[in-house]
């Protein structure tokens, strides 16, 4: 199985990467963007007997290492 | 009196909080490399140092946290020995949660290297104790990500229960009420972004890191 596991900035703890890439896009003539945030994606393959094992086995995973839950949320994906 | 500073890779202030521990208050600085499971026996003091450990991949400090000597850290931490870390050092508290709150990208984007003034927010703790009456220090910061962040409930009782030690009189990376450094309830872990082991020695701009670590060692 591979997982897909999406890290943010939680709304509301300041994303200065964000910013940045927003005032970007605005000097490249795209004043209309608003709200950029930027992530991180981390994927691997996973041995699991089923999609909802390897989802709670990839959450643990999360909570223990691959977002800080103090700053960040997290989304797992699993096909 | 004995102190261990604990290296991972990609620590590079290890060595000058050797030299700063053992100039400031003769004590005897062992190294211990991150992946030891045992920590030397009778030790007043741990120094997490400053650097960029595993290269600050995923998030600064998240890798050094999980490392090996790490738990035996925090055992000793809860037996009450003085353990401090310094900007990557807090990080990895932080991550470790062994202090509250989180080090964010600073806000102006650049990374930030320069003499700060401090100002002591609590004078009573056995890190603070040797700077006596003085409000006002002088340290260096070297960061990248040293906005300290925490939920408001949290800011609230950090400041409630005295565990914001030094406070940035010019906040030079966005931390949240300005916080420089803070304790764990207990008073016995101290993390601050700002660098005593680059401010030990009048030769150095300033000699007031010497105290902290004189405090932390007289009260061992």
């Amino acid at each position: 199985m591979r997982a897909k596991v999406h890290v943010f900035l939680k709304p509301g703890v300041l994303d200065v990467q964000g910013k940045a890439v927003e005032n970007a896009l605005h000097g490249l003539g795209w004043p209309q963007v608003d709200g950029v945030r930027v992530g991180k994606t981390i994927e691997f393959d996973l041995k699991a007997s089923d999609a909802a094992a390897a989802e709670a086995e990839v959450k643990q995973m999360c909570e223990k290492l691959l977002a800080n839950t103090v700053i960040e949320s997290y989304r797992v994906e699993v096909a | 009196m004995k102190a261990a500073v604990i290296v991972f890779p990609g620590s590079n202030c290890d060595r000058d909080c050797k030299v700063a521990i053992e100039r400031s208050t003769g004590a005897s600085v062992e190294m211990v490399w991150h992946a030891e499971t045992a920590l030397p026996s009778g030790l007043d003091l741990i120094v997490l140092p400053g650097g960029f450990s595993y290269g600050d991949y995923l998030r600064c400090a998240a890798i050094a946290a999980l490392s090996p000597v790490m738990s035996e850290v925090r055992a000793a931490a809860e037996r009450g020995v003085a353990t401090v870390g310094i900007c990557n050092g807090f990080q990895v508290l932080t991550e470790a949660q062994m202090l509250p709150g989180a080090l964010l990208r600073n806000e102006g984007l650049k990374y930030v290297c320069k003499p700060v003034g401090l100002e002591v927010t609590n004078a009573q703790t056995r890190f603070t104790a040797a700077y006596g009456g003085r409000r006002e220090v002088e340290m260096t910061v070297g960061n990248g990500e040293g906005n300290f962040f925490a939920d408001e409930a949290t800011l609230d009782r950090l400041e409630g229960e005295g565990q914001v030690v030094f406070r940035y009189l010019d906040n030079p990376n966005g931390s949240s009420r300005a916080i420089a450094g803070i304790v764990n309830d207990r008073g016995n872990v101290l993390g601050l972004m700002p660098h005593p082991d680059r401010a030990f020695e009048a030769e150095l701009g300033s000699a007031d890191g010497a105290l902290l670590f004189q405090s932390a060692l007289a009260s061992a």
